[in-house]
């Protein structure tokens, strides 16, 4: 789907002086997600970063309607939201945007229902690979080798593979996307809120507070993190794996670029050995051949 | 016209709500609750009811998705029991604290271990403190009656609080006895269309729930407290009211079973009311003016009404199905603090996890309190468990002396 900003409304839904840190993705996607879904969004958010970066009532950091909730209910609020609205004949896009431990972690079983019930919203995750709100502490989505305030030797564990896992489910809409991509997100959201039923975003968005890097850094890491291959962004269309444009070429491994370059900016990874790396490049390797192996079966590839 | 219809206490509540036309119904299912949602998806399937059932995987989630469809603005309504009512409590906090009008039915029942399904007040009374209104039905009746009167009191602009209807597990939910359901025109005229605080609508910014100054945070909670006084009055009115509409008056937060000229009173919580009722009379047969305060609410906790009935009494007999373990029976502790522990207090924690009490074994250990009383002058005995026909002397009243 092509975007053109001239089309997207000029509208701000991130306001100035919100309570965000410098450099912060999360207030970065949320502007996209203005830009994409514009009025029409009704936005969930359970605890985390984002229920902070709203800033202390009564001034409020982001210009939709939010309805806050206990960390393991965004799913399930949602889905009632998303009902009642529908009930009443109001043309409304019901979202979730939730952290990776409200998604892979304590907000996981909310969520799994809802995708098999196949409610009617966008679930957004927005993964920073730690539970950043309450000091960088591993979660299920902190990848291996990285240093955590829990994890203080690095977690010796893989990401939970979520998208995979929602996409199991059989709901109409996967994707994967990073805040260093916005036109890619976007593309993805408006995509998203055309298709009835569950649709699944997770957004990649790499935090200079718990990742230890300078704040000017984020949208480079984010790119950083596709370029090396790291985070690769794709989408699942009825069941059907496309890859996306950012992450097409880069199937073949000598075009992606080292996953040193990606590392080396984050003092999350400053600790690691060289069998470190090898292990991450392992789970990168691992990562692309199940990509690779399901475009073969689809006869895509 | 309205008709009597025999059936279970958990199809009063589940025909209950389709009176009051609530749109949008998430539940898990739990014993002894699992009729009443069985029995709206019925009514839902026949085309009698028009509403949506979620069907979520957990009772946090239940009531989650009915907050949410609450804050959609539309009727909501949820039931649960036991270990799923202990599973959602973090969302009653959310729930009564965000002034969302909810409806729940809570059938009372033991939460383990060990596993027991049977009735207990564990469960409902451990609500008492999240804001929520806490009601508890004596009879079938009075559970479709508490059900249609706690929308029009929950979603009244003075309450805009949440609101629990308990209803003893299988005494109550699973036993048929008959209930009188009232034409729709009626309760369409005594329950109008929905009211809430607010709405959550695409192209209107606005949080809830979101982070607020401390002070602000203190000051909800006792605003909190203002509608609940507020509840005080809106029941009141409202339960007049109903009586007009529909020929039983709920005017009365607690329901008086000869009171006025009684020495003793026993009060008390739920089905087993009923029983404390014939023993009353039993033991008015045998000389003793006994009569049975019945408290219908327990929050907001009809304190006036309560001091107004209990004062001046030479004792009063609170039943308790509980026990707040280190301590006495709740029940006990909320009538004795409201009394001033001026008359003679007993505290009779019985029937626990299902115990199977008759008004035999009521009226034996009011009995056993009143001799206490009339022996000893003024006792103050908060714990004195009845266990299958003896009495138990245990902390923190083991020191005194019984017999």
């Amino acid at each position: 789907m092509a975007i053109n900003i001239k089309q997207l409304p000029k509208k701000k839904y991130v306001m100035p002086g919100n309570a965000a840190c410098p450099g912060c993705p999360e207030s970065m996607g949320f502007k996209y997600l203005g830009m994409a879904l514009g009025d029409k969004a009704v936005v969930v958010i359970p605890a985390g970063c984002s229920s902070v970066i709203q800033g202390l009532w009564p001034k409020q950091g982001f210009g939709l309607p939010i309805l806050n909730i206990v960390f393991a209910a965004s799913a399930s609020a949602a889905s009632g939201l998303a009902r009642a609205l529908k009930r009443r004949g109001v043309d409304a896009q019901v979202v979730v945007w939730a952290g990776d431990g409200g998604t892979a972690d304590i907000g996981f079983q909310a969520l799994s229902a809802a995708a098999e019930r196949g409610e009617d919203i966008i679930y957004i995750c927005v993964d920073n690979e730690a539970y950043m709100n309450t000091g960088i502490q591993r979660s299920g989505l902190t990848p291996y080798g990285a240093w955590t305030t829990t994890t203080h030797t690095g977690k010796r564990q893989f990401k939970k593979p979520m998208p995979q896992i929602v996409a199991a489910h059989r709901v109409p809409y996967v994707a994967t996307a990073s805040v260093g991509y916005p036109w890619d997100f976007i593309a993805k959201l408006k995509k998203a809120a055309s298709i009835r039923g569950f649709k699944y975003i997770h957004l990649h968005a790499p935090c200079p507070v718990g990742w230890r890097f300078d704040p000017s850094l984020t949208a480079k890491i984010a790119q950083l993190a596709v370029e090396t291959g790291a985070w690769i962004l794709y989408e699942y269309e009825n069941g059907r794996l496309r890859l996306n444009p950012p992450s097409n070429r880069l199937i073949d491994p000598s075009k992606r670029k080292p996953i040193e370059e990606y590392l080396k900016l984050q003092g999350r990874f400053r600790h690691l050995k060289p069998e470190d790396i090898k292990m991450i490049q392992k789970e990168i390797e691992t990562n692309w051949e199940e990509i690779i192996r399901t475009l073969k079966v689809q006869g895509d590839l | 016209m309205p008709k009597l219809v025999a059936m279970r206490g958990n199809e009063a509540v589940a025909y209950a709500t389709k009176y009051a036309r609530v749109e949008i119904v998430a539940a898990y299912p739990i014993t002894p609750q699992t009729i009443i949602v069985e029995k709206i998806d019925e009514l839902i399937s026949k085309g009698e009811m028009d509403a949506e059932m979620i069907h979520v995987e957990s009772e946090h989630s239940a009531l989650a998705a009915t907050y949410g469809a609450a804050s959609g603005g539309v009727r909501a309504f949820t039931a649960t029991s036991s270990h799923g009512l202990a599973y959602m409590y973090e969302m009653l906090w959310w729930t009564a604290g965000s002034r969302i009008p909810v409806v729940m039915a809570v059938v009372t029942r033991a939460i383990g271990p060990p596993w027991n399904i049977h009735v207990s007040h564990e469960d409902i009374l451990m609500t008492r403190d999240t804001g929520w209104l806490v009601s508890m039905a004596e009879n079938n009746q009075e559970a479709f009656d508490l059900t249609l009167l706690m929308f029009r009191i929950t979603e009244d602009p003075r309450v805009y609080l949440p609101g629990i209807v308990g209803l003893d597990g299988f005494i109550l939910s699973h036993t048929v006895e008959p209930v009188e359901l009232p034409d729709q025109e009626t309760v369409d005229e005594f329950l109008p269309p929905r009211r809430q605080p607010y709405v959550m609508e695409p192209g209107e910014p606005k949080a809830m729930g979101n982070l607020v100054p401390d002070e602000f945070f203190e000051e909800l909670r006792m605003d909190m407290q203002q509608s609940m006084e507020n509840a005080v009055k809106v029941i009141k009115e409202v339960g007049a009211e109903y009586g007009k509409y529909f020929g039983r008056d709920y005017s009365n937060m607690i329901d008086c079973y000869r009171c006025s000229d009684a020495d003793y009173l026993i009060a008390g919580i739920g089905s087993w009311m009923g029983d404390a009722k014939i023993a009353a009379d039993k033991l008015r047969e045998k000389g003793y003016r006994v009569g049975v305060a019945r408290l219908r609410w327990i929050r907001p906790f009809p304190w006036h009404d309560l001091r107004e009935i209990a004062m001046g009494k030479k004792g009063v007999i609170v039943m308790d199905r509980s026990l707040s373990t280190g301590h006495a029976g709740p029940l006990f502790l909320e009538i004795s603090s409201a009394l001033e522990g001026k008359p003679s207090m007993v505290g009779v924690p019985a029937g626990i996890g299902g115990v199977d009490i008759s008004h035999d074994d009521v009226a034996l250990f009011a009995e056993k309190a009143i001799q206490l009383i009339e022996e000893n002058g003024r006792v103050y005995i908060p714990v004195m468990w009845y266990h299958l026909g003896k009495i138990f002397p245990t902390y923190p009243s083991s020191g005194v002396k019984l017999d």
